[in-house]
């Protein structure tokens, strides 16, 4: 996408029904609709409208308050938005607004799960507790709210095994069945995000949303990474939408880019498009116009080597 | 055992610095000496007399001075001296555990003291019996031992609400309330058996929870605890100014004596001692009313067990860790939260309910802020979560202040005037200052895992 169709999208835009947002994704499993948050008389996202396709992982990048978390904690239910609407498919054709959703159904209805950009892990509980809190509400369900599960009952211990099982199965997906009964506070920092990725996948997201996953991480952790979010992509199924600034992440992994600067989108396409797109280069390394080229030439090298 | 394995290979180091540096110790404790010397010169050193005529007299007091440094020097050189003998053994100690895979050895005291403790529960009417010769001797012991398993009960129950859903309440006796005065008011009101008043007290005080609960889902910490002591605060007050209802601050006597299963204890014929063909024994309610609140407090000691293991459980320990995090995870945080309310206020209204039975007599006057402090106090002191270390700070809390009173002999060496049983609110106070120096987060700060990918068998 140019810089030129980008801006002239983003003044049409307000004049289309949402439906016949132009370009993105064919099968969205989630449209955000001219998304406005405003905190007092800060507009800190104004009037944003991108899709996620079903199946890609999506990157959401930018420079620092650039409103990236904020569209995020909109998504997630942690914020109502001031203006716009978010409305999220699953496979089934049943549709979520889930600005309208109360915070925790956002995750137990609408499945959509989320990590912290400060990991937010239960850190005195084991790393095999995380996931089976993840697991709340199958369990929940199995339990019948207790009662079964305090008489002991077959069907809950069933259940129980079951979600064991699954977590087992994540805890060695990420490397740490020989850490599983030590608190997560514990952890190494890297281990630490991976199980924060594992506890959200536990709970059967339909979509992921993940904070600057890679922040802080050592290149071998990063490329890590990149392999468990291929993995979620194409094993699970799950959509996956995220805010990072390691372009060795983001260009490598996404099939799709939006940019935002000071709540604004300047941009949305493929990886390619993004890397040659002048405004993006621009607003993501503050250059003036003049050494737009210089910068170009970085950023291909920067893509190239990652 | 990472952090502690850390801490052995560091400290041994600035261990054997601190005890092998002998003239420095002396250096310091010459400094303490010299303060003390610099604080008694205007202090001690001249007393003023009235002398004769107008004028004062200074009388030198050389000698105190000299002596109070000396005692201070010698003091603090002891102070350095054993201080440093204790951490160094302590660095030992840690380094030897960090190299024998210490987890096993840490559970190893609860595992012995549990059962000890269970055992010692189950059968301590015989051991009063036997130890004081008579079961009416040992009543004594057994009155201990039903006061103390009310506060071990209601530790428990406080248990859910501050160690496990870690909302901080200091209003509970407002539930213990609600379920002394549910039973009160329903037995004498309307006749009720005290089988069926248990249960609708539980029910009661769990409402009560919820009702609390509510106004307070969106406080968290230090606001939470000032509503929830004003809670308490209000229901006592209600119960004191609401005399048609209460009985006001005379409160309400007469209350029904618990029965055995409907037999009552009594002398005559259809009581419990010609029933069961034993002579009649006015202890037999007592060790009754004792294996009642045994079995009560057991079983809510069972039902917190066991909902740790539950997801209800879980998630209750999730939202003391993190509540937005928990949020993110489809967790109903305000479900959770009454849940946490209504549960441990049920116990509340149990031990309530068995409060009333037991004195035949409930006041308003029982259920101050004292009695909610004293209980969050054994939970913090055994250790959040921890149910056998709030056992153990339920007896160390109520046991230690009787045992106090058991010190007659000290007037011998102090003198008649003395009773050591004024200075438990000192020694109160010194203990607490002791445990937060020594255990901050309680007698047993372990926690222990509610499942374990190791041992799945189970």
């Amino acid at each position: 996408m140019t810089q030129a169709s980008g801006i002239t999208r983003l003044a049409t835009l307000r004049d289309e029904p949402p439906a016949a947002m132009p370009g993105g994704p064919a099968d969205p499993i989630l449209v955000v609709d001219h998304l406005t948050m405003r905190f007092g008389g800060l507009t800190a996202v104004g009037d944003v409208s991108f899709k996620v396709g079903r199946g890609d992982i999506t990157a959401l990048i930018g420079p620092n308050g650039a409103g990236k978390t904020t569209v995020f904690n909109c998504i997630t239910g942690f914020y109502k938005p001031t203006e716009g609407m978010i409305r999220l498919r699953q496979q089934g054709g049943e549709t979520y607004l889930l600005e309208r959703l109360p915070g925790h159904d956002v995750n137990r209805l609408a499945r959509v799960a989320r990590t912290f950009q400060n990991i937010r892990l239960f850190p005195q509980m084991t790393v095999l507790e995380n996931l089976l809190v993840a697991m709340h509400k199958p369990l929940m369900q199995a339990s019948a709210f207790s009662l079964a599960g305090i008489l002991g009952l077959p069907g809950y211990r069933r259940a129980q095994g079951e979600a064991i099982a699954k977590a087992a199965a994540w805890i060695e997906r990420i490397g740490l069945t020989h850490r599983a009964d030590e608190p997560a506070g514990d952890l190494p920092y890297g281990d630490q995000r991976r199980l924060e990725i594992a506890r959200a996948m536990c709970t059967d997201p339909v979509l992921l949303c993940l904070d600057e996953p890679a922040a802080g991480l050592n290149p071998r952790e990063s490329a890590d990474l990149n392999t468990l979010l291929r993995l979620i992509r194409d094993e699970f199924g799950t959509s996956v939408l995220l805010i990072e600034h390691d372009m060795s992440v983001v260009m490598q992994i996404s099939d799709r880019i939006v940019v935002l600067d000071y709540g604004i989108k300047i941009a949305d396409g493929t990886p390619d498009e993004i890397r040659n797109d002048t405004r993006v280069i621009a607003a993501y390394l503050g250059v003036d116009d003049e050494e737009v080229a210089d910068v170009e030439a970085e950023v291909g090298l920067t893509g190239a080597q990652a | 055992m990472a952090q502690g394995s850390t801490i052995g290979r560091v400290a041994p180091t600035v261990a054997a610095r601190r005890t092998s540096a002998l003239p420095e110790m002396v250096k310091d404790a010459a400094l303490f000496a010299l303060v003390t010397l610099g604080l008694a010169i205007p202090v001690v050193a001249y007393r003023t007399d009235l002398g004769q005529g107008t004028g004062l007299e200074l009388t030198g007091r050389w000698g105190l001075v000299a002596g109070l440094c000396a005692a201070v020097f010698v003091l603090r050189l002891a102070q350095r001296l054993v201080l440093g003998e204790v951490s160094r053994r302590r660095d030992i100690r840690t380094l030897a555990e960090a190299d024998s895979k210490a987890p096993a050895r840490l559970a190893r005291p609860g595992r012995i003291i549990g059962p000890l403790t269970l055992g010692i529960a189950l059968t301590l009417p015989l051991l009063a019996a036997f130890g004081s010769g008579s079961l009416s001797e040992g009543r004594y012991w057994i009155d201990l031992g039903i006061l103390i398993l009310t506060y071990v009960m209601l530790g428990w129950g406080l248990n859910i609400v501050v160690g496990l859903a870690g909302l901080l309440d200091l209003g509970y006796v407002a539930f213990y309330a609600v379920g002394a005065y549910s039973y009160a008011l329903l037995s004498t009101v309307f006749g009720l058996s005290f089988w069926i008043c248990l249960p609708l007290a539980g029910l009661f005080a769990a409402a009560f929870g919820v009702l609390l609960g509510f106004p307070v889902l969106r406080l968290r910490g230090d606001y939470l605890a000032i509503v929830t002591l004003a809670f308490g605060e209000i229901i006592r007050l209600v119960l004191i100014n609401w005399v048609d209802f209460s009985g006001g601050s005379a409160g309400l006597s007469s209350i029904p004596r618990a029965s055995f299963f409907g037999i009552p204890f009594t002398a005559g014929e259809g009581g419990f001692a010609s029933t069961f063909g034993l002579t009649f024994n006015p202890m037999h309610r007592v060790v009754f009313l004792y294996y009642l609140i045994l079995v009560l407090a057991l079983i809510t000691n069972l039902v917190t067990l066991r909902m740790r293991r539950l997801p209800l459980g879980r998630a209750w320990e999730a939202l003391r860790e993190d509540e937005i995090a928990c949020r993110s995870l489809g967790i109903d945080t305000t479900m959770t939260k009454l849940t946490a309310f209504a549960l441990g206020a049920m116990f509340a209204g149990f031990a309530g309910s068995f409060f009333a039975v037991r004195q035949g007599f409930v006041s308003p006057e029982s259920f101050n802020f004292l009695e909610s402090a004293i209980i969050l106090a054994i939970v913090v002191l055994g250790g959040m979560g921890s149910q056998l270390g709030v056992a153990v700070a339920a007896i160390a809390m109520v046991g230690a202040p009787e045992l106090l009173r058991n010190l007659g002999f000290l007037k011998a060496v102090f003198g008649e005037g003395f009773d050591p049983n004024e200075y438990r609110l000192l020694l109160f106070g010194l203990a607490m200052v002791a445990m937060m120096v020594w255990r901050p987060r309680g007698l047993i700060s372990e926690r222990t895992p509610s499942v374990r990918l190791g041992a799945r068998a189970r």
